[in-house]
């Protein structure tokens, strides 16, 4: 065991970790922990784009991608949040690409745009061309130019080291439990400030985009520390996954002209969306699509999928806009979209709920957004909350470098202000211990696979886009039997070194924490709004349900339901946010 | 259908060297190489060891020697391989971690040599700097590459000099050199124009039949070549 110190300890090093990491480097030794290496992280398969008001292509406002971005929360986004953010969007961007981002270029050199879905101009007239991209590989070229740009200002990485636990002393957090996966080592991290930018857990269904890393690690960390999880009921789900696969396909492929059409080739979001049809936000794409099955127009032998139709767009531009997703469609699929359409349905992809922060990162943990001294997020496992109830796409990575950059600011001035470091008390690693110790010694029991299967079917039937009393009381009892059955898992892999099997069963154990909480924050929530849809209360009910969820969770298990106030700043000084029906 | 998968085992908490070990199991060939992996690890033999994210081939985790070429096993279907026989390999050219996984340390440092971020000493403008629709297109192949490791670890000039920097961080070098908004092109032309370098490429291609992303590493080798020719010489 070794004993680390830095002023800064980032967990996670995906886009809100890196660039909290450039923005500390000069000015504080700042550690990156990662579980993987860096460039692995899942910031890098964001396709479409980040986007910002910058009016390159046409008239556009901050103002107008507010709006948008409230309304598309179903007005559930923290408004003082989402003008921080989209304010700052210009700046972040233009940060971004002096840092080098490769974007692709308008005819006169600057930063070429597109429009996404829910992005509208003058209070949702039209479309608007707001997403800057890479063609379709933003994320890819955005995490590298972050990394590049740690790499200038000699941040130090240690990366395969999986974080186990944070260091608690008297409320205060000062450091982190790391587990060394190259040795099977366990490290203590002492620091000022820790930062989880451990991002999502879309791994928790059957059907996701999101990376096997992806396993909410810092939720569940999080949850055993007394900090409540805020909004977990919404999980966004992407209404292009390839067919089966659940492999993403950017909304950029209908940012760049692509259609949803239905068995018989109706391009049903005409009827559902009348201004915006294909660029109606995803929560609404994904429910449509499932109307469209449900009501025998899927495609397909099974009808179970939608087409989405690129045919009518130039090889040219599916070749300089969209290759990524159109070699997808090939390889797995076997589908080349510029002759046919390519099968999709909606994939588990973006959580929109998690460790609540105020606008600085840092994490707060009751209703009157106290803060925990030390401790900040950022990104997708935080919830500031400016994506409310539904993402809008291309804000996600932009929530990235502007809130990621804000932690690191809000951290280098408390790093300045903080003389010494708290000490870690002696037995910090005792529970990290003694949990290793517990897998390992085990040599009967169920595999990890197989309940982790369960666990991701569990999910995917019981609590994805549509929900109801029944389906949730059932996966209530399910997650129940299954955190039980968990306490039993056994790894045939008894070794120090590379233990994946090993951390697999620690993963798992996180996903049945937080999973619990999704679970349970959307039982209760009595009203359907954004990506929450129950079948048994369908309509949004603002007046009784106009509030975060917080949810607690004890050693046990056992869960405690909280609300907290949703700012409404924007909605008191203009009209025009004041909440109402979403018709797009 | 079903497959004879052999993998190239090394445990070094109880291996002195490798060996091969083979399993049988059934497989849709429209099925990932990962996927056959993962349900050998989850649902018989957990000690399997390899790295995995994305699983669609933009993470650059899992390249791996499958039948005797570098591949990410999330890319590469079994259809592809036309055969039932599987042979997953490490990447060749890299200390062995362990089974799959290999030590990419050295990997890195070349990466980190070569100045792999944009220098620009100007004063940044109030908007973006501008760059032409040509001038992007020029490095944007390059922008592809996701770090997989796949070429610098086919490539025979890489097996046989430690010290010689490798497709990779040449194509790093590359997409630097000829950014418009870059000002260190000289500094990074000092450190590939020698024989650990450029000239150590002797265009065997392995780099550009090894790449997931079809990126042509040796034209953009070639290209800094005859920039150093036409510059310095």
């Amino acid at each position: 065991m070794a004993r680390f110190n830095h002023d800064i300890v980032i967990v996670g090093a995906g886009l809100a970790g890196l660039r909290a990491a450039v923005e500390a480097a000069d000015q504080c030794d700042v550690a990156v922990i990662s579980k993987l290496h860096p460039l692995r992280s899942h910031s890098g398969a964001a396709q479409g784009g980040i986007c910002a008001a910058l009016g390159n292509e046409e008239e556009d406002y901050p103002l107008w991608h507010a709006f948008d971005t409230v309304k598309g929360s179903d007005y559930l986004g923290d408004q003082d949040a989402i003008e921080v953010m989209c304010n700052d969007a210009p700046r972040a961007i233009q940060e971004m690409e002096h840092y080098g981002v490769p974007f692709s270029r308008t005819k006169d050199g600057k930063i070429a745009q597109r429009p996404f879905g829910g992005h509208t101009r003058n209070y949702g007239e039209a479309a608007v061309r707001r997403a800057c991209y890479a063609a379709d590989r933003t994320g890819h070229v955005c995490l590298h130019t972050l990394y590049e740009q740690c790499i200038k200002r000699k941040v130090r990485f240690y990366s395969e080291f999986q974080m186990l636990d944070i260091c608690e002393t008297d409320g205060v957090v000062c450091g982190i439990v790391a587990y060394e996966i190259r040795t099977g080592d366990i490290h203590i991290f002492n620091s000022k400030a820790v930062m989880f930018a451990t991002g999502g857990y879309g791994r928790a269904y059957k059907t996701t985009s999101n990376a096997h890393a992806n396993t909410g690690d810092g939720l569940a960390i999080a949850l055993r520390h007394h900090i409540p999880l805020e909004d977990m009921e919404f999980v966004q789900f992407h209404p292009t996954g390839l067919y089966r696969l659940g492999i993403l396909v950017t909304e950029g492929a209908r940012g760049e002209g692509g259609v949803l059409r239905n068995a018989s080739g109706d391009r049903f979001m005409e009827r559902y969306a009348p201004t915006v049809k294909d660029l109606a936000p995803r929560d609404m794409i994904s429910r449509f699509m499932y109307q469209e099955i449900s009501e025998g127009r899927g495609a397909g032998p099974k009808k179970d999928y939608i087409n989405l139709d690129l045919t009518h767009l130039s090889l040219k531009q599916i070749e300089s806009k969209l290759p990524e997703i159109s070699t997808f469609a090939k390889i797995y699929l076997g589908v080349d979209p510029s002759k046919n359409p390519i099968p999709v349905q909606p994939t588990c992809h973006y959580a929109m709920g998690g460790v609540p922060t105020n606008v600085d990162g840092r994490v707060v943990i009751d209703e009157k957004n106290t803060v925990m001294p030390g401790f900040w997020a950022a990104g997708e496992v935080a919830c500031v909350s400016v994506h409310g109830a539904n993402r809008l796409g291309t804000n996600s990575l932009l929530d990235l470098v502007v809130f990621g950059r804000r932690a690191g600011k809000d951290m280098v001035q408390f790093v300045k202000e903080t003389k010494g470091k708290m000490p870690i008390q002696s037995d910090a690693d005792k529970y990290v211990k003694e949990k290793l110790s517990a897998v390992l010694a085990r040599n009967t029991g169920e595999p990890v696979g197989k309940i982790r299967e369960e666990l991701q079917q569990t999910m995917m039937d019981n609590v994805s886009v549509f929900r109801t009393e029944e389906t949730l009381s059932r996966a209530c009892l399910e997650i129940k039997k299954l955190r039980e059955r968990a306490k039993n898992t056994v790894v045939n892999d008894k070794g120090k070194e590379f233990n994946t099997d090993l951390l697999d069963a620690l993963e798992l154990d996180h996903m049945i924490d937080y999973s619990q909480t999704l679970i349970e924050s959307a039982y209760n929530r009595k009203e359907s709004r954004g990506a929450h849809a129950r079948e048994d209360f369908k309509t949004r009910d603002d007046q009784n349900w106009l509030k975060h969820s917080l949810c607690w969770m004890d050693e046990s298990g056992h869960t405690q339901i909280g609300y907290k106030e949703v700012n409404m700043k924007l909605s008191q000084e203009n009209a025009k946010f004041v909440p109402k029906e979403r018709k797009y | 259908m079903n497959l004879e998968v052999t993998i190239r085992r090394f445990n070094p908490e109880i291996d002195d060297a490798a060996h091969d070990e083979l399993y049988h199991i059934d497989a849709e060939p429209m099925e990932r190489v990962l996927d056959v992996l993962n349900r050998l690890k989850w649902e018989s033999d957990g000690t399997l060891t390899y790295r995995k994210s994305c699983a669609h081939g933009v993470c650059g985790s899992d390249a791996m020697l499958i039948n005797g070429e570098n591949r990410l096993a999330c890319v590469t279907l079994v259809k592809d391989l036309k055969s039932t026989k599987i042979k997953i390999e490490p990447m060749p050219g890299s200390p062995v971690i362990k089974d799959l996984v290999v030590d990419q340390s050295a990997f890195w440092r070349k990466y980190e040599a070569v100045m792999p971020y944009l220098v620009n000493n100007d004063p940044p403008p109030e908007t973006e700097r501008y760059q032409s629709a040509d001038d992007q297109f020029l490095i944007e192949e390059s922008t592809k590459c996701i770090l997989c490791g796949a070429c610098t670890q086919s490539c025979p000039s890489s097996w046989g000099d430690d010290e010689y920097l490798g497709p990779a961080a040449l194509l790093k070098a590359y997409r630097f050199i000829f950014d418009s908004r870059d000002q260190a092109g000289a500094d990074r032309l000092n450190i590939i124009d020698n024989n650990k370098g450029l000239w150590k490429c002797y265009t065997i291609f392995n780099c550009v039949q090894a790449c997931p992303k079809e990126i042509d590493v040796t034209k953009h080798i070639s290209a800094l070549k005859r920039k150093v020719v036409s510059e310095r010489y």
